[in-house]
């Protein structure tokens, strides 16, 4: 251990801690930026300087490992006068239109200008100086460089969370920015769109793109049903953006909210995931039964989920020989998206031209996703808008709704009901579990063989799961299984992703079956959920997602009545020709560099 | 534009594929063709497997990695203190006249491309150039032209 | 001992030696009588931050790691230095000598040296010279080899780490500190970088003993060092000159008669108005310098001379940490406008608070060092820079 002082208070911290977390332990604030519990430290925007008794210069609280003895002062005349002038610094790069700014209230430049820089300005704008531009190519994100303050959170996360770089730093001096490849619009690079920039963005240089006037539009627009469909994720994370603690789950106040919102049907993503089960794990029994019974040498394995836009852009671009290797479903979002504009006019006999299907992710490259051309099987587009989380938390906001003070209710019928299997799709491991669960029962008649249905395993924060699975006591149809082992793993975040991607590449993979998500921790990471996030908040999360499933009554996909229903009325079985016309996708090998 | 062809294949031979090759393979295409093309920095993320960006982010970092057309000889003229203070401007304005190009331009033949950079070491001698690697010091207007006669018959 | 008290010249660095005779005398010395040597000469770095070079040793010799570099710095960007490249074109044999004293000093197998991409045209030579160098020590059996990288253009590559990462294929951003160099330079592994001049004057001090090596200069500054003499002066060039004259006595050698100001150290330098040449010492009691000495006479605008500073500064940052990326343009925007009138002349006061900031706040010794040539050209010549 340590020991130093900080403002005259002793305290002891574990060797190769920085200053900044021995300041923590005292409880005493010191303001950051480029810092980020996700990231590497950065030391870059210099405003958690602070006072070493005796070093020539300030240091940088967030970059400097503690030393025995040190001597630090966070409040001095020396530390103010730096402070202020490095806030005002970023204020004159930064395109200060806050009253308009999608990120007001939520910028940490705003809070920091608040707390150090007001009054006024000091120094002259520099903004003017330089030719910027907005580039709104991606439908998922904007990228606004008259607002960026350089920090490279958003460089370091595309890097050391998403293994992607699709932007990095360019030039140096006055001219230094964050780049794409020769600034090329975000459109037309390797980007995955997962947002995990966007969400770490601590102004508004990276934010969503925005559908929250189309959807209101829609919404007045007599002519129209708008149908909105909620993802498991948001419902326990919308809670942050209106005044919750992270982890609490506000499932039925938001239906409630989604009402009042004036959508004509709240459905749920649920059970369009209880859907994807039923697909996907058809799907991967099918692919074992050509492989083990029928020695089809085309099968290969792994079988990967495909439940991810983020990752399938990622494969697409980085790996795309294996494609085959996805499984062919599409999202839970699409799935939904070609049923509503089905299956749901035709049960709702409204004239599907008529309906607007939004969807609520916790997601951005879920936008992304609802634009590719492949998704319109129902003959429209499937799905017309996606929002945020943060998006739908904005209209919640905008319509004077009292949150705190809404009666929980139950989404609409038809594709409202869900199990818990398809709640936890929103963390990582979750459709595992929930494909084993289904799975396993199909093949042995026999519950999984897991204390409560909890595949424990596969849950958690590790960054690659491996579990192997027994598979005993099958009934008559599938003995070719008999004793097998059917080898898993789960990858969150496309480093880890990446990590098994390799393996397979090099020939190296044992498994089966992968599940793999875009972001940290699966959907309740993801980049359009509420800002801000860290392993504390998606652990939150996650915690909240298994205490909904907890208390499902079903919690098996294959027990989801409206889900009986659609196979019975529509689908006929899984893996029928019209799931396929419908439900299921081809992808699109795209650029590696 | 040029196709860069196998030269980053020869210059991975040559430097290795690790990320310390990334370097002196950027200044082999740049000896070689004056400039780096997209084409040549997505080859070279091919060869290294990392991405483009990061390719472009380091080279754009370098003022002689340029990712701009350049022309076959890229004149650089010093413009730091002592040759600003000892006739940089009369060489510009010489070799503008020379070449009918601006400064941060290249001929329409691609044979010149007229840059400012900074001190390049010759304070003593100033003003000086650089044609490419080579320095020319100690220079005037009649001497800088009949420098760049030289090249336009080389 | 007597301090120095005048302008002299002295020829050490260009001195032709006998490379094998010197480097068989380190190679009988064990690595602590290497290191002891080095300290008692009091040889401080000759790029210009000065830190005891034998110290820099002591500590890179103590490190456990076996795998260490001795990286040679060869990006001399300082604006008004270029006696490196002199050096390196003249004795780039001693500079590799140096660099094997220093590999026994530190345990090291491996030297590099960055060569900044304006020196390209030395290439081929100095690889012709590393061959020779090369055949040497084989023949003497001693195990150590160089290789060379090289810059592309970006003056903050003469910063230490951005030397290392601009080495390990990345944009040359400084590291943060700690970790040093020491711990953990080039491919982060213990390094110890050491400056051409610096080299080649340890070649020096093995070769004549540190007792004879620090009867020159001063107590803060020993020996000698090569200055780039420029500007207005008669006589430009190369100089090696004993540590701990006056600007004066140095402007009495290399004036014109009409010398207003020196800029000691480059645009990261200080600025000596004539009034102060008689109390300035250059070294490092006084001025610290690189090398650079660049003289003005009444006929120049210091107000340009700032402002090609501010520019350059502007443009050569690395662009990471806030108060060098944004200071340099905010003091380079400053002044255009107080020269404009654009805004009130008294807007002086902010910047050079600004600058102070820049000093103690930027995350390495570029940012820190805008702020020497701004303070002293504004205080000392604001008249020029209003007006």
């Amino acid at each position: 251990m340590i020991n130093l002082t900080i403002n005259d208070q002793k305290t002891s911290v574990p060797a190769g801690s920085t200053v900044l977390d021995a300041a923590k332990k005292l409880n005493i604030n010191i303001p950051t930026l480029c810092n980020h519990p996700d990231l590497c430290i950065a030391g870059n925007c210099r405003v958690c300087l602070v006072e070493q008794k005796g070093a020539r210069t300030l240091i940088a609280a967030c970059a400097m490992p503690v030393a025995e003895g040190m001597d630090i002062h966070t409040n001095t005349l020396k530390v103010r006068n730096a402070r202020k002038h490095v806030v005002e610094l970023l204020l004159s790069e930064h395109r200060s239109d806050c009253t308009k700014c999608y990120k007001n209230q939520k910028c940490e430049l705003q809070s920091l200008a608040n707390e150090f820089a007001f009054g006024d300005t000091i120094f002259l704008d520099l903004v003017e100086d330089h030719p910027y531009e907005i580039d709104r190519s991606s439908p998922s994100f904007m990228k606004d460089d008259s607002k960026c303050i350089r920090c490279q959170r958003c460089v370091r996360t595309c890097s050391e969370l998403q293994y992607i770089s699709a932007i990095a730093v360019a030039n140096k001096g006055a001219h230094q920015k964050i780049s794409s490849f020769h600034d090329r619009p975000m459109s037309h690079v390797v980007c995955t769109n997962c947002g995990q920039c966007v969400n770490r963005c601590p102004t508004g240089a990276l934010v969503e793109k925005t559908y929250i006037d189309q959807v209101w539009d829609a919404i007045y627009d007599p002519e129209k049903h708008v149908v909105v469909q909620t993802a498991p994720a948001v419902r326990v994370a919308l809670g942050e953006d209106l005044g919750y603690d992270p982890g609490e789950r506000v499932t039925g106040k938001m239906v409630t909210a989604l009402r009042q919102l004036g959508f004509n049907s709240v459905l749920d993503t649920d059970f369009s995931a209880d859907l994807t089960i039923m697909e996907e794990g058809t799907e991967l029994l099918t692919r074992l039964k050509k492989a083990l019974v029928d020695g089809d040498k085309k099968i290969s394995f792994p079988m990967f989920t495909s439940c991810s836009p983020g990752w399938i852009k990622f494969i697409e671009h980085k790996y795309p020989e294996f494609l085959p290797n996805l499984s062919t479903c599409k999202s839970p979002q699409q799935m939904f998206g070609a049923l509503a504009k089905t299956y749901y006019a035709q049960k709702r006999k409204i004239d599907p031209s008529k309906i607007v299907s939004v969807s609520v992710m916790p997601c951005t490259a879920k936008k992304y996703e609802a634009d590719r051309p492949e998704m319109r099987d129902s003959g429209y587009k499937d799905i017309d808008y996606v929002l945020t989380t943060r998006e739908l938390a904005v209209m919640i906001k905008q319509a004077g709704i009292n949150f705190r003070n809404l009666e929980p209710s139950h989404y609409d019928s038809i594709m409202g009901d869900s199990t818990g299997a398809a709640v936890i799709f929103g963390a990582t491991g979750g459709v595992m579990e929930a494909a084993l669960r289904t799975a396993y029962e199909i093949v042995t008649g026999r519950e999984v063989p897991f204390n409560n249905l909890n595949i424990t395993p596969v849950r958690g924060m590790e960054g690659v799961k491996e579990v192997t699975i027994k598979i005993e006591g099958c009934t008559d149809d599938w003995k070719f299984l008999e004793g097998a082992e059917l080898k898993t793993a789960i990858a969150h975040g496309l480093t880890n992703a990446n990590k098994i991607m390799r393996l397979v590449r090099q020939g190296k993979s044992p498994y089966h079956f992968v599940e793999i998500m875009a972001c940290p921790g699966g959907c309740i990471g993801g980049g359009g959920q509420p800002i801000p996030t860290s392993m504390e908040i998606r652990k939150n999360r996650m915690k909240a997602i298994y205490s909904e499933d907890e208390h499902m009554i079903l919690r098996k996909s294959h027990e989801n009545p409206d889900v009986i229903a659609i196979y019975k009325d529509f689908l006929g079985k899984p893996n029928s020709h019209k799931a396929h016309e419908l439900l299921h996708t081809h992808y699109v090998e795209r650029e590696q560099y | 534009m040029y196709q860069v062809g196998n030269l980053v294949k020869e210059l991975t031979e040559k430097h290795g594929r690790l990320r310390e090759s990334l370097m002196p393979i950027l200044q082999g295409i740049v000896e070689r063709h004056s400039y780096l093309t997209d084409e040549a920095m997505v080859e070279v993320a091919k060869e290294l497997d990392i991405s483009a960006a990061e390719v472009y982010g380091t080279a754009s970092f370098y003022t002689f990695l340029d990712t701009k057309v350049r022309g076959k000889y890229v004149i650089r003229i010093c413009k730091t203190i002592t040759c600003s203070m000892k006739g940089k401007g009369e060489i510009i304005e010489t070799i503008e006249d020379m070449l009918k190009i601006k400064v941060g331009e290249t001929t329409s033949d691609r044979m010149f491309s007229l840059l400012e950079t900074n001190c390049i070491g010759w304070c003593h001698k100033a003003p000086a150039i650089l044609i490419n690697d080579l320095p020319y010091t100690e220079l005037s207007p009649e001497k800088v032209v009949e420098i760049i006669k030289g090249y336009m018959h080389k | 001992m007597e301090n120095n008290t005048g302008l002299n010249k002295v020829d050490l660095i260009f001195e032709k030696i006998d490379p094998k005779e010197v480097l068989t005398k380190a190679f009988e010395m064990t690595n602590e009588q290497i290191i002891q040597e080095v300290l008692e000469s009091g040889l401080k770095g000759r790029g210009g931050a000065g830190f005891p070079t034998g110290l820099k040793w002591k500590y890179t010799a103590s490190e456990k790691d076996p795998d260490k570099y001795i990286v040679c710095n060869a990006d001399e960007g300082e604006p008004g230095t270029f006696k490196d490249r002199e050096i390196l074109d003249r004795v780039s044999y001693k500079v590799y000598g140096g660099m094997a004293i220093a590999s026994k000093a530190i345990g090291a197998k491996n030297g590099i040296v960055y060569l900044r991409g304006e020196y390209r045209f030395l290439l081929p030579q100095l690889m012709r010279e590393l061959e020779l160098f090369h055949k040497m020590i084989d023949e003497i059996g001693y195990d150590f080899r160089i290789r060379y990288y090289m810059g592309s253009g970006a003056y903050i590559c003469g910063e230490e780490s951005a030397l290392f990462e601009s080495i390990q294929g990345d944009r040359g951003e400084p590291r943060n500190k700690p970790p040093y160099p020491t711990t953990s330079g080039v491919f982060y592994k213990p390094t110890s970088i050491n400056n051409v001049e610096t080299l080649v004057t340890v070649m020096e001090i093995i070769k004549h003993g540190a007792k004879t090596y620090n009867q020159l200069g001063t107590k803060d500054s020993r020996g000698s060092k090569v200055f780039s003499v420029s500007g207005d002066t008669p006589t430009p060039g190369i100089f090696e000159l004993e540590l701990g004259m006056t600007v004066q006595q140095f402007v009495n050698e290399f004036g014109d008669g009409d010398t207003k100001a020196v800029q000691v150290g480059g645009a990261s330098g200080f600025c000596v108005p004539r009034k102060k040449f008689n109390e300035t010492i250059i070294g490092f009691e006084g001025v610290p310098t690189g090398g650079s000495m660049k003289l003005f006479n009444s006929s120049r605008s210091m107000y340009n001379v700032l402002h090609n500073y501010l520019d350059f500064f502007a443009e050569e940052s690395c662009g990471q940490c806030t108060p060098c990326r944004v200071g340099c343009q905010q003091l380079l925007k400053g002044v255009q406008n107080v020269k404009k009138g654009d805004v009130k002349s008294t807007y002086l006061n902010e910047l050079v608070k600004l600058a102070e900031t820049m000093k103690v706040a930027s995350k390495c010794g570029l940012g820190q060092s805008v702020g020497n040539a701004f303070r002293t050209i504004v205080e000392n010549f604001r008249e020029e820079i209003i007006y």
